[in-house]
């Protein structure tokens, strides 16, 4: 490794020992850009921490760090990352662990107490569950909070805000207002497979016109002018913007309907715009001519 | 409240009808949020029995601005100024777990000036995190004038840190492939004579005044023991850590940057008492003089960020000049660099302990989950069994020593 990161013990024999000791409990295991990964089975979660934790060769005494990761688009869509740290062979590993929104992970707070705190941040960002911790309550975000912020499909700027109200003197809460849209940029490179047609490029899939070079046979060209396939199909727009609607935010709650329409707002419905009066005989039914230059002249 | 003392009397009556008298034993009080001594806001709920600390639930989260969020919606570039605004009193080591997890990912080298720069900049963070810990604590038990001494040299290091990077507090100054400048001569050289005269007496004065004062010890000796057994089960690093006995220390053990090449000490507690944690850091403070004055003589001169165009964008006078460093500049300002698919748990020793970044890169130019472990989370977690059957003047000393700060508690 050229990278100055911070240098353990190799990992040679890690996942064979390992592997010897869980059995069928691994799932899988990776060892790659210089780090070992387990993905353990979840129902057997606590018996592989002590086995880590216990076996010699393994002695992983100290759990640093419990982070879960959102995969929407995998059946059990979250992922459990448990960083075991051992102190006495000087080397790390991380254990894997997928659940989805219903099924509890045991909880290893028995093996280490300070695994309490750790899996209350991933309840409150993720709504993981903790099957055997006996404190489960929300940490990090506000009392009463609504949703777990950190899954993909929750939106950036949340559902609420709020002030401190001068009126009700104290602190209210209100649906998001935003005064710009959230903006993010699609940077995949036209060459490498985004699927829209940039601007001004509408015209490079079409056949080539009549007598340009061309390196199909003879029998594949189409000419220009030729009966055309039907136009594809215009592309979706690529998605600069969100907007609240695509986010969500602005709602009361992550499951509120769209806001009802302002009935003190009376909207009229727009008059079919007249039609276009007709041209008057009084303008110029003759096509105005330049008047040609008379080269001639000298 | 009423309600609560008829159920009370109540009851009493129903045990006892003669008694007339009501002796509550436990009361709950709310220490904090906005406290000084909670060193920013921290909610304790604390149980008393008298003075008697039977019970404490620490509330986090009131400083939550959903860092790890905003960082999967920003290039890896852009992501890297929140992690100066972490752990607002030690900036610099928050950006270098980022910054090395980055590296780990693009397998990227770096120049060895620039791995030296790193050093001595964390270096220097390190004792500008300590001086405010050090103060703070002797003031939260009784002390000031220590206090009003350590910053000076606090605000000597933000100087410094402003020379180098233009900014005090969120430098930004560390970048994937090294650091942003190079540091001018004069600096360097007004730093090593701050180390050789100005710092090491103001610090050992200060210290002086508190290590062997009696009050200090009797506030600290023996106050929150730790055993090595509960320091490994709640998680400790850092002071914590070595401050029960335990001579962990990840610079010494899993070396990153050019930490390996350094020479230095780490100390270790024989207690595990808050008296213990406050002199580790001191001992610290002059092991990290140290290394900075090994760095000064060693770093050698070069490039101070890797050349790889495809990650750190070019000097300004450079994109002036040519066509392929324009273009470069731009797609690195723009869309950033792409990190390759994979995942790292990247720790270093912060000045508080460890402080690690768990990195899931998808191939994009964002990263796809950044996971921030905070020291702060472990060490807080532990105040409940730390704190019981202390006075409650105690948690003070005792949140003092843990060294905690709500940026990067709560992120």
């Amino acid at each position: 490794m050229r990278a100055p990161a911070p240098a353990y013990t190799a990992n040679d024999g890690v996942i064979d020992r390992a592997a010897g000791i869980l059995g069928g409990a691994l799932l899988s295991s990776l060892d790659a850009v210089g780090e070992v990964a387990l993905t353990v089975d979840r129902m057997s979660l606590v018996e592989t921490m002590t086995a880590l934790r216990d076996t010699p060769g393994l002695e992983y005494q100290q759990l640093m760090e419990i982070a879960g990761v959102d995969y929407p688009e995998r059946p059990d869509r979250f992922e459990v990352v448990y960083c075991l740290l051992s102190l006495t062979r000087n080397h790390r590993i991380r254990v894997h662990v997928q659940t989805d929104e219903e099924k509890p992970v045991p909880s290893v707070t028995g093996i280490w107490p300070v695994a309490g705190w750790l899996e209350r941040e991933v309840y409150d960002m993720y709504g993981v569950l903790f099957e055997g911790n006996a404190d489960l309550r929300r940490i990090l975000t506000d009392y009463g909070f609504r949703g777990h912020p950190q899954r993909k499909d929750f939106p950036l700027t949340g559902y609420v805000e709020l002030r401190y109200s001068e009126e009700a003197k104290r602190v209210v809460y209100e649906p998001v207002q935003l005064a710009q849209d959230f903006r993010t940029f699609d940077f995949m490179s036209p060459w490498e497979g985004a699927e829209y047609i940039l601007p001004g490029d509408e015209k490079a899939k079409l056949p080539e016109a009549k007598g340009a070079p061309t390196p199909l046979k003879a029998d594949e060209i189409v000419k220009a002018d030729a009966a055309q396939s039907a136009p594809k199909a215009p592309p979706a727009t690529p998605k600069t913007t969100e907007s609240p609607a695509q986010t969500g935010a602005g709602k009361a709650s992550p499951d509120a309907k769209p806001k009802p329409a302002d009935s003190d707002v009376v909207k009229k419905p727009r008059a079919p715009r007249a039609a276009k009066p007709a041209a008057t005989d009084a303008a110029p039914s003759k096509p105005r001519t330049r008047k040609k230059p008379d080269t001639n002249n000298g | 409240m009423a309600d609560h003392l008829d159920a009370i009397e109540g009851h009493l009556d129903a045990a006892d009808p003669a008694t007339g008298d009501v002796t509550i034993q436990n009361c709950t009080i709310n220490f904090g949020p906005q406290h000084p001594a909670a060193h920013g806001v921290l909610r304790l709920v604390m149980e008393l029995d008298g003075e008697i600390v039977e019970r404490v639930d620490p509330h986090i989260g009131l400083l939550h601005r959903g860092t790890e969020k905003l960082i999967e919606y920003k290039t890896y570039m852009q992501a890297l100024p929140y992690f100066d605004r972490l752990d607002y009193c030690s900036p610099l080591c928050m950006e270098h777990s980022f910054v090395l997890a980055i590296e780990k990912l693009l397998d990227l080298e770096v120049p060895i000036r620039a791995q030296y720069l790193r050093v001595f900049f964390a270096e220097l963070t390190r004792i500008s995190n300590h001086m405010l810990n050090l103060g703070s604590h002797v003031m939260d038990v009784g002390a000031m004038t220590p206090n009003l001494w350590l910053f000076e040299i606090r605000e000597d290091c933000l100087n410094f840190f402003e020379r180098v990077s233009g900014a005090r507090m969120h430098s930004a100054y560390f970048r994937p492939g090294g650091v942003h400048q190079d540091t001018p001569l004069k600096l360097l050289t007004d730093i090593a004579d701050w180390l050789d005269k100005r710092m090491p007496r103001l610090f050992e004065d200060a210290i002086s005044l508190v290590a062997d004062n009696r009050i200090f010890k009797q506030r600290n000796v023996d106050i929150a023991t730790v055993s090595r057994d509960d320091a490994i089960k709640w998680g400790f690093s850092g002071p914590m850590i070595r401050g029960s006995g335990i001579p962990w220390d990840l610079r010494k053990s899993q070396p990153y940057d050019v930490y390996a090449k350094m020479d230095f000490d780490v100390p270790v507690g024989t207690r595990g008492d808050c008296y213990d944690r406050f002199m580790v850091r001191v001992e610290e403070v002059r092991q990290s003089m140290r290394i900075m004055k090994q760095c000064l003589n060693e770093m050698p001169e070069g490039p101070i960020a890797s050349l790889d165009r495809k990650v750190v964008p070019p000097k300004r006078a450079e994109m002036k000049r040519s066509m392929e460093a324009l273009i470069h500049h731009f797609k690195l300002y723009t869309e950033g660099f792409h990190v390759p698919a994979g995942d790292v748990y990247v720790a270093t020793e912060s000045p508080k302990g460890e402080f690690g970044v768990y990195l899931v890169a998808d191939g994009s130019n964002k990263p796809y989950r950044c996971k921030i472990r905070p020291t702060a989370f472990s060490h807080l977690q532990a105040m409940d069994f730390m704190a019981k059957g202390h006075m409650l003047a105690d948690t003070t000393a005792i949140l003092g020593a843990m060294d905690i700060v709500f940026g990067e508690c709560d992120r």
